[in-house]
Formats: C-alpha cells, structure tokens, sequence
C-alpha cells in the first residue's frame, strides 16, 4: 500500500514537471507584463494585451497560413509519394528494387549536417531562395516514408492484389482504390510525423528564408524573438509562441494516442 | 512473361519520382559538398579553387573545437540524464497502475512541441532573480544558480532543458522494450531469491539492450543537431560557451558567407558524427 502510494506520488510529480511550465506559459500569455515576472502563478485580471501586441508588431497570421501551407503541402505529397514508393518496393518485381532499396537506407544515414550547405546553393542556382519551392520542394519526398509504406504493404494479402489484377486491374489502380483504402494506419503515422516535423522545422527557413511575408511560424517566432522587435517585453514573445503551440495542444488533446504510437513507433521526432 | 514486363514499367513509373528527387536533392548535393570543401566561396563572385585551404585552416580553428567540444559536453550530460530518467518513469508506468495512458500523454506533450517555442518558454524559467527554477530553489533553501548567464552553467542548463523536452520520447520507448520482457523471467528470479535490484541489474538492464542502442543512437543523432535552442537562449554565448557545432557551421555559412569553409565544417562533423554512432553501437553491443 506505501509502495503504491509512492509509486502514484512519483508520477504525479513527474505530471506536475511536466506541465506547469505550459500552464505558467498560458497564464502569463493573459495577465499583465508587470505580473509575468513577479512569483503569483494567478493574474489579477485578464488581459490579451499581449496578443494584441503580437498582431500589431508581425504578421503572424501570415506566418500562420504559410505554415499551415507548407506543412500540408508536404505532407500530402509525402503520403502520395511514398506509397507510389512504397507499393513498388513491396508488391512489384522490377530490375532496379534492390538498388533502390539499399539507396534508401544509404541515404538515411548521411546527416543533414553534410548536405545542408550544398543544398542552399542549388536553391540560389535555382532562384528558389525568398520562394515556397525553397520551403516545400526538397520536402516533398521521404526515403524513411517510403521504407514506412513498404512495411505496411508488406503485410497486405498477395491473394487480394492477384484478384484485383485478374480483375484487370492495373498497377495503379489497385495501389489508390485496393490498397489505400486498406492503409488508414500508415497514412495516419507517416501523415502525423511528417506534420509535425514540418511544422515544428525552423533551420531550414532560417537558411532559405529572408522576406518576412514568406516566413513560417518556427522562423517568425525565432526572428521576433531574437531579433529585438518584442523589445524585450515577456508578454509579447510568449504570447507569440502560444499562438505557434496552440494547434498542436488542440489537435494532441483530441488524438494524443495517434501522436504517441506515430512518433515512438517509428522512432522519428522533430 | 507479358505480366512481367507490365510490372517492370509499372514498378519504374512508381519510383521515378524517388529517383528525381534523390538526383537533385541528395545526390547532387553530396557531390557538390566534395567539390565545394576545396574552394573559396561567397556565393556573389565567382567560385575559387583553394586546394587542401579549407581543411588546414580547420585544424587551426580553435573556435570550432570549441563547439565540437561543446556539443559533447551538451551530449555527456544530455544522455545519461535522459536514459536514468526515462528508465525510472518506463519502468513505474510498467506497474500495474491506473491512468498509465494518461501519464504517458502528459510526459509526451513536450515531445511534439517546437524547440522554439520551449526554448522561448524555459529562457522564462530559467531568469536568475526571478525565474520559476530559482524561485523553486530558493523556496526549498537552496541558492539560486545563474543559469544560462554563468559559463559554467549554460551548456548544462540548455542540456536540462532538452532533457525535459525529449524525455518523453525516449520514456515511451523504454515502456515498448520493458513490454516486450516476458512475466516469467521475474517469477523464476523472485524463486531464486533475487532482489528488485538484482532483477533490474540482471534481467531488465540486458533485455532492454537493443531499446538502449536505439535511445543512444536517436538521442547523439538529435544532439548533434544541436542548433536552435543555443540560437535562441544564448546566440552560443557566454563566451561561446553554447556555441554548438552545428550553430558554428550556420554562423560561418550565413553570417560571413564562407560558403567553401562552412561546407568542409559540415563534411568533417558528419564523419565525427557517424563515427560517435559506430563506436556507440560497438559498445552497447558488448557491454551486454
């Protein structure tokens, strides 16, 4: 009975670590500046000063649509890309699979440390700095996506894709109107991590990305905050990045389970 | 044979576009990068030949080592801290308890924020006169710490912070592995007398090894990337002493356009990098 208590007693504690910096956050976002500093958690009154400090000082908004987007964007295009990939990889016997297959996992180990200063001069040779092709393009495609894909389809009755082609069903009709259907599980784990790593992603539109009207939340947020336009006041710089966090906390309220066995399962994190 | 030759086109159509993508995006660039570590570069005049420059003045960049030192300083304190951590709350979620969902999404939430956001959140926190940690400390007695201001305390703080916001992660992996040992083995070892340590010591430590190697790997991995979290707490300040390798590389490429040098930092800390990782890999695998 002890050992159970103290057992309880930890994890609380660990709950509480982890989320009163959020709750403090929030607070602190809705009271007055001169009270983010001082040690009371509760504000004396409510205010969305802040807020309104944000939208008058940057485009937030913008910065918003431009994430959202990109993020989509990508995101879409990743799930079409990498099940085309995918079903090849797993379903179709062609010359090449192999090489591509061990090309896959080659390139999963170069660090982007390696490629992320040749990258940025094929966006200046391509005229792509200051453009969403910058942002979205070299995102649009995942070798990991496509490993993710493989596996699933992998698991997908050979006996159901034989019927559908003595149907006469070609290759990729049974890939969008067969097997997708079937795919919920893995287009929701590639769907999330692909998201949520777009979202979340601010040193590649720090390299790509000068004009303000182009940048994404991550940047926007990084740039107001470092670069002296919040002047220095808390209120504003929080407020600013609650404004960044907020979807995700809606959007993990309602579907954490989905987060957490996307993310863990995969072994992927932004 | 027909069929085959329609699976042949098909497969090809399918994985053309991987193979534009990879041309341009990786391969391209992993080329370029070879060609780019010899020359002088600052990408408005014309590209210059350097030879072996690039590299000799690397080994005489202080600065640099510096930062290599610096990430694994941030690394050394990062891990451990991450894996203690994260294998004390796996292994009390393992008990048969209630709300163990409800644990588990709340030690995930910082997981799948942005590092700005918890960058801009904790550089709150961690205010040395009235920060919440300092005032958390001084309420129990203890003095207050400056935190990032302190050279000494920078890095460390930084590498605190990383800690809360990863740990999750890594908390859910190990409750995967601990899963996945079978009841039986503690029911034999409880027969033979064994205590809770030595079952943890001698049972759950080795069958979780293949879970360790990956927590190791993903976690050095992340570490190296260490960028936008100095970048914005400290700008790799005080006296550079958050300056990871990755911000250095960033500084050198986009503030003083030495597209060339900036490019062999980035070639020469890629093979540190995966050397780290294999010689982690050779020693998980042995200690065990």
């Amino acid at each position: 009975m002890m050992k159970k208590m103290l057992l309880y007693l930890a994890l609380v504690l660990g709950a509480v670590v982890f989320l009163y910096p959020f709750v403090w956050m929030t607070l602190a976002t809705i009271k007055p500046e001169m009270e983010i500093l001082g040690s009371g958690l509760w504000p004396s009154r409510f205010t969305l000063e802040s807020y309104r400090q944000v939208v008058t000082k940057i485009p937030i908004f913008r910065a918003l649509l431009n994430s959202i987007f990109v993020s989509t964007v990508i995101t879409a295009s990743v799930l079409f890309f990498s099940s085309m990939g995918g079903y090849a990889l797993a379903r179709l016997k062609f010359r090449g699979r192999g090489l591509m297959l061990n090309t896959i996992l080659f390139t999963m180990m170069i660090p982007f440390q390696l490629t992320m200063i040749p990258l940025y001069i094929l966006m200046i040779k391509l005229h792509w700095t200051d453009t969403y092709m910058a942002l979205i393009v070299p995102g649009m495609l995942s070798g990991f996506g496509i490993l993710l894909f493989r596996q699933f389809f992998l698991t997908i009755p050979q006996a159901l894709i034989d019927a559908a082609r003595v149907d006469g069903l070609s290759d990729y009709q049974i890939l969008f109107k067969i097997v997708w259907p079937l795919s919920k599980p893995i287009i929701i784990t590639v769907g999330i991590i692909t998201f949520m790593n777009t979202w979340n992603e601010a040193l590649w539109p720090l390299i790509v990305i000068r004009n303000q009207s182009l940048m994404t939340m991550p940047q926007m947020v990084t740039i107001f905050t470092v670069g002296g336009m919040a002047e220095s006041q808390l209120g504003v710089k929080l407020a600013a990045s609650m404004i960044m966090a907020l979807p995700v906390f809606v959007a993990y309220a309602f579907f954490q389970r989905y987060f957490v066995e996307s993310i863990a399962g995969t072994g992927m994190k932004g | 044979m027909k069929k085959m030759s329609s699976q042949q086109r098909s497969g090809l159509v399918l994985i053309a576009p991987y193979w534009i993508h990879f041309l341009f995006f990786m391969a391209y660039p992993l080329v370029f990068s070879v060609i780019l570590v010899f020359h002088k570069w600052d990408v408005y005049t014309p590209i210059q030949w350097v030879g072996f420059n690039n590299f000799i003045r690397l080994f005489h960049d202080d600065l640099f080592f510096q930062a290599i030192f610096n990430t694994l300083l941030f690394l050394m304190i990062h891990i451990p801290l991450q894996i203690a951590i994260a294998l004390f709350f796996a292994v009390l979620l393992n008990q048969k308890i209630r709300g163990r969902g409800f644990f588990r999404a709340v030690y995930f939430l910082p997981v799948i924020i942005s590092g700005v956001v918890i960058s801009i959140l904790w550089q709150q926190l961690f205010s040395q006169e009235t920060g919440v940690l300092n005032n958390l400390l001084s309420g129990i007695g203890l003095p207050k710490v400056p935190w990032l201001n302190s050279p000494e305390w920078a890095m460390p703080s930084i590498a605190i912070m990383a800690t809360w916001k990863n740990v999750g992660f890594y908390i859910v992996l190990f409750l995967a592995g601990l899963q996945t040992i079978p009841y039986s083995l503690y029911e034999s070892a409880k027969i033979d007398g064994a205590s809770s340590w030595q079952q943890f010591h001698r049972i759950t430590l080795p069958m979780l090894n293949s879970t360790m190697l990956l927590v190791m790997i993903l976690s050095t991995i992340g570490g190296f990337s260490l960028f936008i979290e100095p970048y914005i707490l400290t700008g790799g300040g005080p006296m550079n002493r958050t300056l990871s390798a990755m911000l250095y590389i960033y500084k050198q490429a986009f503030y003083f356009n030495r597209m060339g040098y900036a490019a062999t930092l980035g070639f020469f800390f890629a093979f540190i990098i995966l050397a780290v990782v294999l010689v982690q890999r050779k020693v998980v695998e042995q200690e065990y």
